[in-house]
Parts: C-alpha cells; sequence; structure tokens
C-alpha cells in the first residue's frame, strides 16, 4: 500500500500530474478503487483540511490539492461507478436570487468536489425553485446556499420553507454561509447548518450528508 | 529596487547645530568621570581631566580621532556561531526590553517579582519568536543574591537559548564570568572578538556623568572585543532641557563621552549608537516610554547617530501601561513603526510594559507580530511581477480568480506577512466557535504552545557543563552554595 501513501502525498503537495500517474499504477497494482480512494485521495484531502484549519497552509495549497484529487478521481470514476459505487453524496450550490456574489460559492463546491462530493451549481442568482427542484431531480443529500447581501438573505428562509411545502424538509438538508449570516440566523430560518468558511462548510456538509444518507 | 521607507525628523541645519552644540559642551563644559583609571586613559588620549574633580573634558579634535576609529558597522552571531545581526545602513533587528525588575504574571495578572522558572520560560519562548532577533536578559531573577543577578540572567539565555543576547553588567565585578561564558560558548578570545555574541548596554548618568562601573564596563568591553551599546537617558525637563532639542544635545554630549572612552580603550571597538532618552511626565513624576515626545527624541538621536556614520539603538517599541491592554498595543506599536522607519539598527523595547520595569511573556508574543508588520513596512512597495500588467489581468478575467494561479504563489510569501494567531483575523462566527477568546488569552495559548515546543539548543554538552560550572562557582564566590532548581533541562 506504498503506492496508496504515495497518492496521498503527491495529492498533498498538489501535484494533478503525479496523482493520475500514481492512481493508474496502483491500479495496475491490483489494489481496489475503494481503497484508493479512501486510503489515497480522500486520506489526502483530509490531511490538507486539517493543514488549512490549522494555517500550516493557505487557501491555493488546498485549491491545488482539490486540482490533483480531481485529477485522480476521473482515473477512478468509471471504476467506481462501474462498481455501483456511490459518491459521498450529491450537494446542490448556488448563490442566491438577487445576489451576483459567487466566489466563496465557488470555493466551496471546490472544496466539495474535492472531499468526495458530488456537486451541481446552480451558479448565482438563484431562485427557490431552482434549489428545490435541482435537488429533488437530481437527488441531492444536501442544498448549499450563499449570500452576500443583507438584503438577498431572505431567500435562504423561502428555500427552506418551500422543501418543508413540498415534504423534503428533513430528507434533503441545508447549509448557509456569507458574510451576512450566521449560525444564529441558520437556526432562526430552520437550516440545517451553517459554514463560517469553505473549509467548516465541508465538514457541516460531511456531516450533513451522513445524516441524511 | 524598493524604495526604502524613512522617517526623517531633523533637516541638516538643525543637526549640525545640535551636533555643534554637544561638541561644545563637551569640550567646555565636559563630563563626570568618576573612575581615575579611566581618566587617565582619557588624558593619555588627548582630553583634558581634572583628577581630583573626577571631571573630563573632549576638544573637537579627540571627538574627531574617537569618532574615525568606530567601526562603521558590525555583525552579531548566535551561539552556534551564525550570523543573526547586520548592523549596517537601514537594516532593523528587534531585541526584548531589558532588566525588568517585575514580570506580568498572566494567571493572576498582578505585576510579581520574576524567578528562575519564569527566565528559562522566557529563553524558550524568545527561541520560537521569529521577529525579534537577539535574546536580551530582560528581567531579573529575584531568587537568586544580588551579586550574580546580571551574570546568572546571561548564563541562563546562553543555556537556553540560541540568539545572541543584549545584556550588561550591575557591577565591576561582574564582567570576568560574564566574559567567561562568552568564551566557554565560542571557545577563544579570537573566536569571540571574530564573532561577536552579546552586546553590553552601558548607561552614562543624566546630566553628563560616567559612574566608576559604567565607565569600567565601556573599557573592559574594549579590551574584551564586546560591543557596547550606549544608553543615554536625558529626561526631558528633569535632567535634561524640557524641549526635544535641548535633550537631543545633551544625548549626544553624553553618547559622544561614550564614544571617546571606548575608543580611548581600544580603536575600533565595535558600538551602537543609541539611547533610552525620554519626555518626563511633570504629572506623575514619572518617564513615559510610550510618549511620542520620548520617540521622537528616540529617532532624532537615531538620525544624529546616522550622520556621525554610525550603527544606531533606541529603546523605543515598549509601553507604560501596566497589563496586556490597548495602550500596550498603541505605544508598542507606534514607537516600532517610526523605529522601522527612522532605520534604528537595533530596536529595543518588545515585552516591556511600566517604564521598562516589567516584562511580560504574552506581550512578547504580540510583539513579535508588531515586529513583523513593521518589517514588512521596512520593504517597502516593489514590483516583482507586475509589468507588464496585462498577462495577469487576463488570467484573472479569464479564471474569475487568481486563488491558484502560479503568480500567486510565487509571491503571497514575500509580498503579505501572516501573523500568527495572538492577531485576530477569523471572521465573528469562527472566532467566536473558537471561544471569544480575549487578545491575552491567545497570546497566553501561543506562549505555551511556544514553551511546549521549544528542544534544547545546539551548543555543546561540553560547553553548557561549562558554563553551569562558571555559574556554580560565581554564585558560591558571593555566598550562594546552591542554584535554584531548574525543571527543564537544558
Amino acid at each position: 500500500m506504498e503506492i496508496v501513501k504515495q497518492i496521498a502525498q503527491s495529492l498533498e503537495a498538489g501535484d494533478d500530474a503525479l496523482v493520475p500517474q500514481l492512481t493508474r499504477e496502483a491500479l495496475a497494482q491490483g489494489i481496489a478503487a475503494t481503497a484508493i480512494l479512501d486510503d489515497g485521495l480522500i486520506a489526502g484531502m483530509n490531511a490538507v483540511g486539517e493543514k488549512f484549519r490549522v494555517h500550516d497552509i493557505f487557501l491555493p495549497d488546498v485549491l491545488l490539492a482539490a486540482r490533483a484529487m480531481y485529477a485522480g478521481m476521473d482515473v477512478l470514476k468509471p471504476l467506481l461507478l462501474s462498481a455501483g459505487i456511490p459518491s459521498r453524496g450529491r450537494v446542490v450550490i448556488g448563490s442566491v436570487h438577487g445576489d451576483l456574489h459567487d466566489i466563496g460559492k465557488n470555493l466551496v463546491g471546490i472544496m466539495l468536489k474535492g472531499a468526495g462530493f458530488d456537486v451541481i451549481d446552480l451558479g448565482n442568482d438563484v431562485t427557490a425553485a431552482r434549489f428545490v427542484e435541482a435537488a429533488r431531480s437530481r437527488e441531492a443529500l444536501v442544498i448549499g446556499m450563499s449570500a452576500l447581501l443583507t438584503t438577498t438573505m431572505p431567500v435562504m428562509k423561502e428555500v427552506v420553507d418551500l422543501l418543508h411545502k413540498e415534504g423534503l424538509g428533513g430528507r434533503i438538508k441545508t447549509i448557509i454561509g456569507g458574510a451576512p449570516v450566521s449560525q444564529d440566523y441558520a437556526a432562526e430560518i430552520g437550516a440545517d447548518a451553517y459554514g463560517y468558511d469553505c473549509a467548516q462548510a465541508v465538514e457541516r456538509v460531511k456531516q450533513l450528508a451522513a445524516s441524511a444518507s | 529596487m524598493a524604495l526604502r521607507p524613512q522617517l526623517q525628523l531633523l533637516g541638516t541645519d538643525l543637526l549640525e547645530r545640535i551636533v555643534g552644540e554637544a561638541r561644545d559642551i563637551l569640550g567646555h563644559l565636559g563630563t563626570k568621570v568618576q573612575n581615575p583609571r579611566v581618566l587617565k586613559l582619557l588624558a593619555d588620549y588627548g582630553a583634558r581631566v581634572d583628577l581630583a574633580k573626577s571631571h573630563a573634558w573632549f576638544p573637537g579634535p579627540v571627538l574627531d580621532r574617537a569618532l574615525a576609529s568606530v567601526p562603521r558597522s558590525f555583525k552579531l552571531f548566535n551561539v552556534m556561531g551564525e550570523e543573526t545581526h547586520d548592523f549596517s545602513g537601514l537594516k532593523v533587528h528587534f531585541t526584548p526590553g531589558s532588566a525588568a525588575l517585575h514580570i506580568l504574571d498572566h494567571k493572576t495578572q498582578q505585576i510579581r517579582k520574576p524567578d528562575t522558572a519564569d527566565y528559562v520560560r522566557y529563553a524558550q519562548l524568545l527561541s520560537g519568536l521569529g521577529n525579534i532577533a537577539a535574546q536580551s536578559t530582560a528581567f531579573i531573577p529575584a531568587d537568586v543574591t544580588d551579586r550574580i543577578s546580571d551574570s546568572y540572567r546571561l548564563f541562563l539565555s546562553l543555556l537556553y537559548g540560541e540568539k545572541p543576547v543584549v545584556t550588561g553588567t550591575f557591577t565591576i565585578e561582574a564582567f570576568q564570568v560574564m566574559r567567561d561564558m562568552q568564551l566557554a560558548v565560542r571557545g577563544s578570545e579570537k573566536a569571540l572578538r571574530d564573532k561577536p555574541l552579546t552586546i553590553f548596554s552601558c548607561c552614562p548618568t543624566s546630566p553628563l556623568k560616567w559612574s566608576e562601573i559604567t565607565s569600567q564596563n565601556v573599557v573592559d568591553c574594549a579590551a574584551a572585543g564586546i560591543p557596547v551599546e550606549f544608553i543615554s537617558m536625558p529626561l526631558s525637563g528633569f535632567m535634561a532641557p524640557v524641549t526635544l532639542v535641548g535633550s537631543l544635545v545633551q544625548h549626544t554630549a553624553e553618547t559622544l563621552s561614550g564614544i571617546v572612552i571606548s575608543q580611548a580603550a581600544r580603536p575600533g571597538t565595535p558600538l551602537l549608537y543609541g539611547g533610552s532618552p525620554a519626555a518626563f511626565d511633570l504629572r506623575y513624576e514619572t518617564t513615559p516610554m510610550g510618549a511620542v515626545e520620548t520617540q521622537m527624541i528616540d529617532c532624532a538621536a537615531n538620525e544624529i547617530g546616522k550622520h556621525f556614520g554610525l550603527p544606531t539603538q533606541a529603546y523605543i517599541s515598549l509601553s507604560d501601561a501596566k497589563l496586556l491592554d490597548a495602550q500596550a498595543g498603541l505605544e508598542t506599536a507606534m514607537g516600532a513603526t517610526l523605529a522601522v522607519l527612522s532605520g534604528i539598527n537595533s530596536i529595543s523595547g518588545p515585552g516591556m510594559l511600566d517604564f521598562e520595569s516589567c516584562q511580560s511573556l504574552e506581550k512578547l508574543v504580540l510583539d513579535n507580530e508588531i515586529c513583523g508588520m513593521t518589517l514588512r513596512l521596512a520593504q517597502g512597495i516593489e514590483p516583482r511581477e507586475d509589468f507588464p500588467a496585462r498577462p495577469i489581468f487576463e488570467e484573472l478575467l479569464r479564471d474569475g480568480h487568481l486563488l491558484i494561479s502560479p503568480h500567486t504563489r510565487r509571491n503571497v510569501k514575500a509580498e503579505h506577512y501572516f501573523p500568527g494567531p495572538v492577531v485576530d483575523r477569523a471572521n465573528l462566527s469562527r472566532w467566536r466557535e473558537e471561544g471569544s477568546l480575549t487578545l491575552g488569552e491567545r497570546a497566553h495559548r501561543e506562549v505555551q504552545r511556544l514553551v511546549g515546543a521549544w528542544r534544547p539548543t545546539r551548543l555543546a554538552g561540553e560547553s553548557k557543563k561549562e558554563l553551569c560550572a562558571l555559574m556554580a562557582k560565581e554564585a558560591r564566590r558571593w555566598g550562594m552554595d546552591m542554584l535554584p532548581e531548574r525543571a527543564v533541562e537544558a
């Protein structure tokens, strides 16, 4: 399993050429795709996340690691699909209606993909109806909403209310983020979680997905 | 090359007039020198002396002769002999404030007398503070006899830290063992001369007086090739004219007289043109180191030192507050900023509170970040890969961000200083989730972390044994058979 460790290390180093190469070599050695995913790619991303949390590394390093993760996933994906192994879960994300700011949301999307989630990014200016429809039709476990403006925050409540109205409340979890929102606001509108930055958002989504699946 | 941002307070005419008046005072009023051996040395050097009155006068040619032989720059080296300081040009280095009587106890928030365990923690902490290049013998452990309180501090610093040490003696007798400790580290007199390990602070007494001890220290340091920093302390309105210019005249005269003593003892002795002048608060009868006037005198004195072509020092990045509060931050940061902009080569003060009499480990952690920020300021604004600008903007517009751009990764660490967790940059939610910690609590956590991360220094075991033997012998000499136990193995 030495090569799986090397995959994790190369991922931490953000080497998006070496990670897929090692992934192919590991498969050729007969190592299971799930083992490469869990002990190589996801283990590497977990280490990156922890280093980022304690400021040993910065955002660019995380994003580069995520890019290396995608490169490895591209190799594994067909095998995982053919073996019927699901991804960690599907997450629908977007900036809420009226809000054209999407940098924070994009970061969360990159990090979620890096953590092994299947991410459907609806972009910005997303209405409550679009969030709910996308989550239902694509069988998402979690809806992630971002807002930068106090004027657009109420759309988050609309999404939560609509989910409940359509009987999806509790089945599809919700997480919110962005400068004007807070844990208190999440509790106030009935959202399931709040992330104060992209690293925390990923941790919260992992918890939500685990409880939803 | 970036423009080195620089503060200037004195015009050429005013600076030269201050120097001229100081020379006039030294020639006509002279200084008290309460040391017959030093007076004889000065007489041989060309000064006019009156042994009976313990007084010396310094004609212009004597001053010029002394100034001509002072090295224009010098370097310091750590216990391993590695270069750590280059005192030249506008290069700046920070040093903790020195010789406090007290320490601020984080747990009780009380100012108390420190002991050996406190000093060891200080030395351990300082090893991990990257923006403070030197140790100082920062405070005086109260659990040893006063007769060894100077040498004991140096002993602990050399045993537990690798950085060079800014120190000094309180007596003439202590000099020998403090020199011998340095020889134990370096191995020989020549090695110590070639690679200085310490700077000794030598303080004239304002107004215009050299005591027997300090004048002898200057001579002893010169003989051993140990650099000195002159710490003239005019107090505006009390022991010096109330005007900043008058205080500068006095500072210049006192410092020049020290230079003559040093160069008369041994031409070429390295020194820092330094000081700890202060405004005098006529309401509280105190000497505020955080006063802007104090800092202005420091910066102007630095300009005068640089006018002579000499490396400089000042006590300037410290505070008079009694706690690690907003005053502590504002006074220290203001002083450090002005000092760096002035190009004071050795900036003393971090960690210090209460008019140079109280050290705080938590404040050292905060001040380390102030030092880091001001050192970044000194680097100025420099084009790196900025011209032509169009390619990076094309990349930005194409990718929507530059977070993983090679340009970002190549330049981020050089362009931006990232302070440690004592400086709060978390968003409100994260700050709350991490415990809503105050500055003092965050600083204390860092103290704990850095002390915990300390590892024994690389100094050879034989040298450490020799240091211990020297210290034990010195303690016995002054009636102390047992030194305090040290819980941390060196």
